[in-house]
């Protein structure tokens, strides 16, 4: 059975929902000052939503308006506008893409204008660029700025001290200052409600994810599993809604495998699995829906991804406990992706290789983004030392449209496929 | 080495000898003299008295440079990676870092942490330890960890030294690195009030110096220095007075250092080697060592890019130095794709723009070989400085 192109977008229960949700989180964001709501702008990874949310306050996550602004072929005028100010080509998209677009009036996906940070939380979390970027905003904005430090797991380990270094940080240093930013005390009783909340989300979140072990894999694990983090990576983690929404997720995934069916891709159903993929590194987002044509066409599904992993890994076990608040944030923080050692990142991929049964792995190289890309080119080669899966290599960037060269992309992946299918042949002749 | 009652030219030579000696002789023949071993590092600052306290020769690496052809250090690292990671590399796969026992790798930006991993794969027979530093500098918090963490680097440093390390034994080399930090300061001190005798070529030697040679050792070689640059009688030039900021990481290649200066700019104050300097004041050395360590590092420090500023007051830092320093201008130089140098750079200059302090910026890498548009670009600066005072 081939994989139809419909050219229009199927949509699932799910997506709506999420529509739904992001777009009520923007439209409560684009009031939030007239209903004295106070707005936290802070970063996915090592966020901290339970928190903010414990002192009914709206986070706003600046590489989420990036991204937004990228699908929505925006970015490209932002970062001209950003370049203009002094910031150089070489550095990361992302910021210039924020400051482009605060310095065009901070219209937000939703078309309305988002608010002015009352709090800019810099959780310093895998990527030195964050604490750069929100030195860069903390020259726009009245407010106060309060850093969550997180050390980065240099020898592939957690620390006792690190955890007691991160939550002492969040008791000492975060707290307080949200308590006076919100005129509340923190309500402890209503921060384990949220935990509780989302260590259940996070369960299904696992199960989807883990679904796609099955073959053929009923989601795609990557350009689908953007959409399926969305929720738990950004403003609900926490939520009711946040719940709701992955119950519905799961009931739809294991329909889907219960029928043998494969993921739903913009351009339909992809009902025939040729290629199962592990992908290292963030998608491109300015071309996002062609990009993931390109796997579509040639019937590839990703079975697993570490970019699903740069807000929390929890299928290695982590989930927030509501009986150690603190210590429970603290070491999401410090679990996150990015925040893995070079070493960590190959055991993990590894790992997802050989439980995910992927025929090959592909790395995206992001040009913007060091923090993911320096010792890629190493990672591809122990990848292939130690699973004898083929690697293959392509680069873009996350929302500069100038670093992304479709036709140089497609030819690499075609190329790619082809090795594919010669190693998929040569196994099942032998 | 004996530096005493040397001359300028004979400290220059020693200097260049150690620039550019990638098969690092000295740390060679140091290892073989104190039956020790050496540890390398990574810009900009690690706690040197620690390493050298359990008796081993801590090493600053900055790069090959332009010295070494970078043949298989390219195939680790995309186009869009900065250069220092290659030749790094590059050295070690061509074993001329193989006369370092550990390699450390202290916070400064993504790309020399992921080197961390890399090397932990690449030499798993070699020590390998990245260090992080707290961006929080409240003693009873990020003072806290930092101690931590020097205790375990402590502790790591004797294991590889298989040596025990007295509190004695730290005090004293805190005593000689505030030697050696304020003969530095003199040195800087000497430049800024008469530029025409320190020129940067030699200062910019002699720091990269401070790299490899015992801490002693350099100090008795800067003292020399300075003796003898003193009753020397060098021509005064019609130069401007820059402060240079940015390089604080992969390092300009000589000749483009020699070409600031020969394009009508004295540099007053620069960022290069900072490590050696990463601490204005003296550390205490009464008390417990590790935690004087850790308090000197949470103030009295320089700003630099990869230290978080929580005061807000980005800029200033910069501009003071301007003041102190009475330079007319400020040449930002930063190799290309260096994000903290590059992410900082449009703050940096926003506040000079409202001070009104004129400033030029261009990027190198440090395997550039062509000048010619740099020299020119900082020449039409030094121009305008002298012509008109401002750009």
């Amino acid at each position: 059975m081939g994989n139809s192109s419909s050219g229009k977008v199927q949509k699932e229960r799910s997506m709506l929902l999420q529509k739904v949700m992001i777009a009520n989180h923007f439209k409560k964001l684009s009031t939030a000052h007239a209903d004295n709501k106070k707005v936290v702008y802070t970063f996915v990874p090592g966020n901290l939503n339970e928190l903010i949310r414990a002192f009914d306050m709206l986070p706003v996550h600046p590489e989420i308006n990036a991204l937004q602004s990228a699908m929505r072929k925006k970015s490209a005028g932002y970062i001209r506008e950003a370049e203009k100010y002094g910031h150089s080509e070489d550095v990361c998209t992302y910021v210039k893409c924020d400051v482009g677009m605060l310095k065009s009036g901070n219209i937000g996906p939703t078309g309305e204008k988002l608010p002015e940070p009352d709090l800019l939380l810099l959780s310093y979390t895998g990527c030195f660029t964050f604490l750069k970027w929100f030195e860069i905003l903390r020259q726009e904005y009245d407010c106060p700025v309060v850093v969550l430090q997180v050390p980065y797991q240099g020898d592939g380990e957690i620390t006792p001290e690190m955890t007691a270094y991160v939550a002492k940080q969040l008791r000492e240093e975060v707290v307080p200052v949200m308590e006076k930013i919100s005129g509340n005390k923190l309500d402890e009783e209503k921060l384990r409600r949220l935990l509780d909340s989302s260590a259940r989300a996070e369960s299904d979140l696992v199960e989807i994810l883990e679904s796609a072990r099955h073959k053929p894999s009923p989601i795609d694990a990557y350009f689908g599993g953007v959409y399926y983090i969305g929720p738990i990576f950004t403003a609900f983690r926490g939520l009711e809604t946040c719940e709701e929404y992955y119950r519905v997720l799961r009931s739809e995934v294991e329909d889907r495998l219960k029928k043998g069916q494969g993921p739903i891709t913009p351009e339909g159903p992809l009902n025939e699995e040729k290629y199962r993929l592990v992908v290292e590194g963030p998608p491109n987002w300015t071309s996002f829906r062609e990009f993931w044509k390109m796997f579509h066409e040639e019937s590839a599904v990703v079975v697993a991804s570490s970019y699903t992993k740069v807000g929390g890994i929890y299928d290695t076990g982590f989930r927030h406990n509501s009986a150690e608040p603190f210590e429970s944030l603290a070491k999401y923080c410090l679990g996150c992706y990015t925040n893995l050692n070079l070493p960590s990142r190959i055991d993990l991929l590894e790992k997802y290789i050989r439980d995910y049964s992927a025929d090959g792995f592909l790395i995206n190289s992001i040009k913007s983004c060091n923090s993911f890309s320096a010792g890629q080119l190493l990672i591809l080669r122990e990848l292939e030392d130690r699973t004898g899966k083929p690697g293959g290599f392509i680069e873009s960037d996350l929302v500069d449209p100038r670093y992304f060269s479709a036709a140089n992309i497609k030819n690499r992946l075609e190329s790619y496929f082809q090795m594919l299918d010669s190693r998929i042949q040569e196994a099942s002749v032998n | 080495m004996n530096n005493t009652n040397s001359t300028v030219t004979q400290i220059i030579e020693t200097c260049e000898r150690l620039y550019n000696d990638l098969d690092f002789s000295y740390v060679k023949n140091w290892k073989q003299t104190h039956a020790g071993k050496a540890v390398g590092f990574m810009p900009i600052y690690v706690p040197r008295e620690i390493v050298h306290a359990a008796g081993m020769l801590p090493v600053g690496l900055m790069g090959a440079g332009d010295l070494l052809e970078i043949i298989k250090g390219d195939a680790y690292f995309q186009s869009y990676i900065c250069q220092i990671p290659r030749s790094t590399i590059e050295m070690a796969i061509s074993n001329r870092l193989d006369c370092f026992d550990g390699m450390l790798f202290p916070a400064i930006c993504d790309v020399i942490r992921n080197l961390s991993g890399m090397w932990k794969l690449m030499f798993p027979e070699k020590y390998a330890r990245y260090m992080d530093f707290p961006q929080n500098f409240r003693p009873e918090v990020g003072g806290e960890y930092y101690h931590q963490e020097l205790i375990i680097l402590l502790k790591d440093m004797a294991t590889l030294s298989g040596a025990k390390v007295t509190q004695d034994q730290l005090r004293q080399s805190v005593r000689l690195y505030n030697e050696n930090r304020a003969v530095i300061r003199e040195l800087y001190d000497l430049r800024s009030a008469d530029p025409h005798l320190v020129p940067t070529y030699e200062l910019y030697l002699i720091m990269r110096a401070s790299n490899i040679l015992e801490v002693s050792e350099h100090t008795a070689m800067v003292r020399d220095y300075l003796g003898a640059v003193r009753s020397e009688k060098r021509p005064e030039r019609d130069n401007i007075r820059v402060v240079l900021s940015g390089v604080f990481c992969e390092q300009p290649p000589l000749a483009l250092i020699r070409a600031l200066e020969n394009s009508g700019c004295f540099i007053v104050e620069d960022d290069w080697v900072l490590g050696a300097r990463y601490l204005l004041k003296a550390v205490a050395t009464e008390g417990d060592p590790l935690e004087n360590l850790a308090a000197a590092y949470l103030k009295d420090t320089v700003k630099t890019a990869s230290r978080y500023e929580e005061d807000g007051a980005k800029g200033s830092y910069l501009i003071d130095l301007v003041e102190k320093t009475r330079a007319e201008g400020v040449i930002f130089a930063a190799p290309s794709f260096c994000d903290p140098a590059l992410l900082e750079r449009p703050m940096q200059q926003e506040a000079l723009k409202r001070a009104d302090i004129p400033y030029t910026s261009f990027k190198y890498s440090e395997s550039s070989g062509q000048f010619q548009v740099i020299k020119e670009q900082t020449g039409t600066f030094a121009d305008s400085i002298k012509l008109w005072g401002s750009v």
